[in-house]
């Protein structure tokens, strides 16, 4: 006799949701049951954390139905979600660092005795409760801010559970953690399953979905492409299921051999925080793309060469003389110009005009008085060189579409004549138009001889732009490829299932 | 497991106190070179009457900087309150009751005003509590010109001027009164939910607190403490003042005493122990130039310095810590 098939606990069924016009989620169908880890892999941008949110109660979903512990529910709020038995583990932990596990563990639905705060209760509560998940080391009364990433984690779990969480949502947990502690993490969810617990598991990386997961869906551009028992697949599947779409718009011809010119950047060993041993060249007249995953590296590598965060271990040298670049004004003296993935944050002044933003960097890095009107000339021929639209020079650049801002940036930095670029996300969150504008641009820039980094989360901008590419991992170079190589390359050293021989 | 996570909770001794002691050390010594004596019955008297005023008002304060507000109106709320129980009693001890229900309902209006433009209309709580501030004052100066009303005599004997021993009856109001926070604070939801609300609003928001009513109650209590040091200033002077909380520079003498006191001025951590002793600081301080017959302008000059000395300690601890 075999037991039937226990009865899910979330099914979700026909689940779409836009934003501002661009659907992100389309008809997507998922089903966890009770005990079960269901992991949700796809790149970057293919919905998952979207998908989520509308689980966890962030969102409404424009369209499909959320059906959980056998009713159809539609969540106001993260807080009728965590009402109804779903928790949410994110990976920007949501702890207050200056109180107490305890505290923490019931904020908002303290034991109460006689109108009063029941801390005996509270603190017995949250250590039978650490217990049950094998956490018998952590003290309830320890204020969490001097608790390890690990144990924080423990304590949202352990928050999550204090709601009588049935289902617990983990985005990317592993992503904060050690090595050491990921093992840790893996008999806590082996703990959470033997509960009863369903477990939506989204991650990157591909090792920990194999080893935890019974089953996995694959997302991709907003659409369920599979879900597979985890015993029924590979790695290369999945990542095969991941990506592949055909590079349907336009690039720039890539460089000619005799185009690429001398090392102009030349890192070995380098390393900080958050890189380690990267060893990495940067030839004048080549775009060199620089692939992976979010957090994996890429950004910090630009933020280390152009000095916002500076490599502490390792040699730097730039037209094979050695340097330090301590800080973005010694880069910028040193003809590096760093174009910023976070535009609206840290690449333009919103409120200023669109003059004195493309004036920034030139009134910042030469005296004041220099030629001034020389410079304002110069500027504004720029401007006019990358055809920024719609506006005067004189109009504040908050009223500029994203990729006229873009362009006003790029002239900031051409305005400094820089032998060497880092782009980071160039393109991001801009119209099609104005993105080729930008492709061409940075095309024509490495032709006139610059030495080009562009960082992109995009995979067929970073494999239609690029001589070549090389893909993060955890701090490191995880490869290289040339140019022409395919999605599926770029995504296997990303996440890490690739033979290490690629390189 | 590191052994770090092992550290209790409880966090040592304020270092308020340690700068107290020495302060006082200190003082009495440079006092007594002066040919002066620090800790004789007036001083002492003199000092507790000055820490019971600013510390009512600085005990308040510390409620709505824990929860990440602030409250620049407390000075005009202290003189319109020694008005409106100056006035209501007009002199006559059956009024008293009555008049103090009456000063503290008025205060507890206003913090109420102050709560719901911070949440509901989510003014900044600088700009809100200065504009309410500044009606008030529109209000005071308007209709007064000077001192009105007559605070019931009994009243000026017992809060005003009684004591027990050295310790005046309104420090030891204070004493209670900061008993009843400490107590709501660490033993209530309203305080748990205040310092998480102070700590950060989305965890709180998350976690299910209501962080406009936490918040809102918490203005309506600072108001109110607010007005009671109204109520004892009345009884101190046996009369409505118009200009005394401006005057005795309430508002900023009353954040400097909770920042002093180890409250983060974003909110969130911090408690009204160290709050009272900061008040304690500042009188003592006070206490001790008026004792060497220190010229006035210099003491502002030495209690910025403290101000900013402390607050300069703090952050460095903050930043060891996030080092740590």
């Amino acid at each position: 006799m075999s037991d039937p098939p226990p009865a899910p606990l979330l099914t979700l069924r026909g689940i779409g949701k836009s934003f501002l016009g661009v659907r992100v989620l389309d008809g997507v169908d998922l089903e966890v049951a009770p005990g079960e880890v269901h992991a949700v892999v796809g790149e970057n941008g293919a919905g998952k954390s979207t998908l989520m949110k509308i689980v966890s109660g962030g969102y409404a979903p424009d369209g499909g139905t959320v059906e959980f512990a056998g009713a159809s529910r539609t969540f106001r709020g993260p807080r009728d979600a965590q009402r109804a038995g779903i928790g949410i583990i994110h990976q920007e932990f949501n702890l207050l660092p200056e109180r107490t596990v305890a505290e923490n563990v019931y904020l908002g639905h303290e034991p109460v005795r006689r109108g009063l705060v029941d801390r005996r209760a509270m603190l017995d509560r949250t250590t039978r409760l650490l217990a049950s998940i094998g956490e018998t080391t952590l003290p309830a009364d320890a204020r969490v801010g001097q608790l390890g990433v690990a144990q924080q984690q423990v304590v949202e779990i352990a928050k999550a559970l204090a709601l009588d969480a049935r289902l617990l949502i983990m985005d990317e947990p592993t992503a904060a953690l050690a090595d050491h502690e990921v093992e840790l993490l893996y008999g806590l969810v082996r703990r959470l399953q033997e509960r009863g617990i369903g477990l939506l598991y989204v991650s990157h990386r591909l090792a920990e979905v194999f080893d935890l997961s019974g089953r996995i869906t694959v997302l991709k551009d907003g659409r369920r492409v599979t879900t597979v028992d985890t015993t029924d697949t590979t790695a290369d599947e999945l990542v095969r299921h991941m990506v592949g779409r055909e590079l349907s718009s336009y690039y720039p011809d890539r460089a000619a051999p005799e185009d690429r010119g001398p090392v102009r950047l030349n890192l070995r060993d380098a390393g900080n925080q958050k890189l380690r041993d990267v060893n990495l060249q940067l030839r004048a007249g080549e775009v060199l793309g620089i692939g992976g995953l979010q957090g994996s590296g890429r950004s910090a590598l630009a933020r280390a060469i152009f000095g916002v965060s500076p490599f502490t271990t390792g040699d730097v040298t730039l037209d094979d003389r050695p340097v330090r670049l301590r800080s973005p004004r010694t880069a910028m003296r040193a003809g590096i110009a760093y174009v910023t993935e976070d535009r609206k944050g840290e690449g333009i002044v919103a409120r200023q005009s669109v003059l004195d933003n493309a004036l920034l960097a030139s009134r910042a890095v030469f005296a004041v008085r220099s030629g001034r009107t020389a410079r304002t000339a110069r500027v504004r021929e720029l401007l006019a060189a990358v055809e920024v639209r719609g506006a005067g020079d004189d109009q504040e650049i908050r009223f500029l579409s994203g990729g006229n801002q873009q362009k006003v940036v790029l002239a900031r930095w051409l305005a400094l004549d820089p032998r060497i670029l880092l782009f980071d996300e160039p393109t991001r969150g801009i119209d099609v138009g104005a993105k080729s504008a930008i492709h061409d641009l940075v095309r024509r820039l490495a032709r006139e001889g610059a030495a080009v980094l562009m960082i992109s989360s995009d995979l067929p901008e970073l494999l239609g732009m690029s001589d070549r590419i090389v893909v993060m991992r955890d701090g490191r170079v995880a490869g290289e490829l040339p140019a022409g190589a395919t999605e599926e390359e770029v995504v296997a050293l990303a996440v890490g299932t690739a033979r290490e021989a690629a390189q | 497991m590191s052994a770090l996570s092992l550290l209790p909770a409880r966090r040592p001794v304020p270092g308020v106190f340690v700068a107290l002691t020495l302060a006082l050390a200190i003082g009495w010594l440079v006092v007594l070179l002066d040919g002066g004596q620090l800790f004789n019955q007036s001083t002492t008297v003199s000092l507790l009457h000055v820490a019971a005023g600013l510390g009512l008002v600085a005990v308040g304060q510390t409620l709505v900087i824990l929860g990440g507000s602030l409250d620049l109106s407390v000075a005009y709320v202290i003189s319109l309150s020694t008005l409106v129980a100056a006035e209501t009693m007009n002199g006559s001890d059956g009024a008293i009751l009555p008049a103090i229900g009456l000063a503290l309902a008025v205060s507890a209006g206003i913090g109420l005003f102050n709560g719901l433009l911070v949440t509901k209309l989510r003014v900044n709580a600088f700009i809100a509590t200065l504009g309410v501030g500044l009606l008030l004052k529109g209000y005071l100066d308007n209709g007064y010109d000077g001192p009105a009303g007559t605070t019931a005599p009994s009243l000026v004997q017992s809060l005003g001027y009684q004591r027990v021993g050295p310790v005046p009856v309104s420090f030891l109001l204070l004493v209670a009164v900061t008993a009843a926070v400490w107590f709501a604070l660490t033993r209530t939801r309203f305080g748990h939910h205040l310092v998480a609300v102070g700590g950060d609003p989305e965890v709180a928001r998350l976690s299910g607190v209501r962080n406009d009513r936490v918040l809102v109650t918490a203005h309506v209590l600072c108001s109110m403490c607010a007005g009671l040091a109204g109520i004892y200033l009345a009884s101190r002077l046996g009369s409505g003042a118009p200009r005394v909380g401006t005057e005795g520079l309430y508002d900023l003498e009353s954040i400097a005493a909770v920042v002093i006191g180890g409250t983060a001025l974003a909110g969130g951590r911090g408690g009204v122990i160290g709050t009272v002793g900061g008040v304690l600081l500042l009188a003592s301080i006070d206490a001790i130039f008026n004792q060497l017959e220190v010229d006035a302008f210099f003491k502002q000059v030495i209690r910025g310095a403290i101000i900013i000395a402390a607050v300069a300690v703090y952050a460095r601890r903050a930043m060891r810590k996030a080092a740590a």
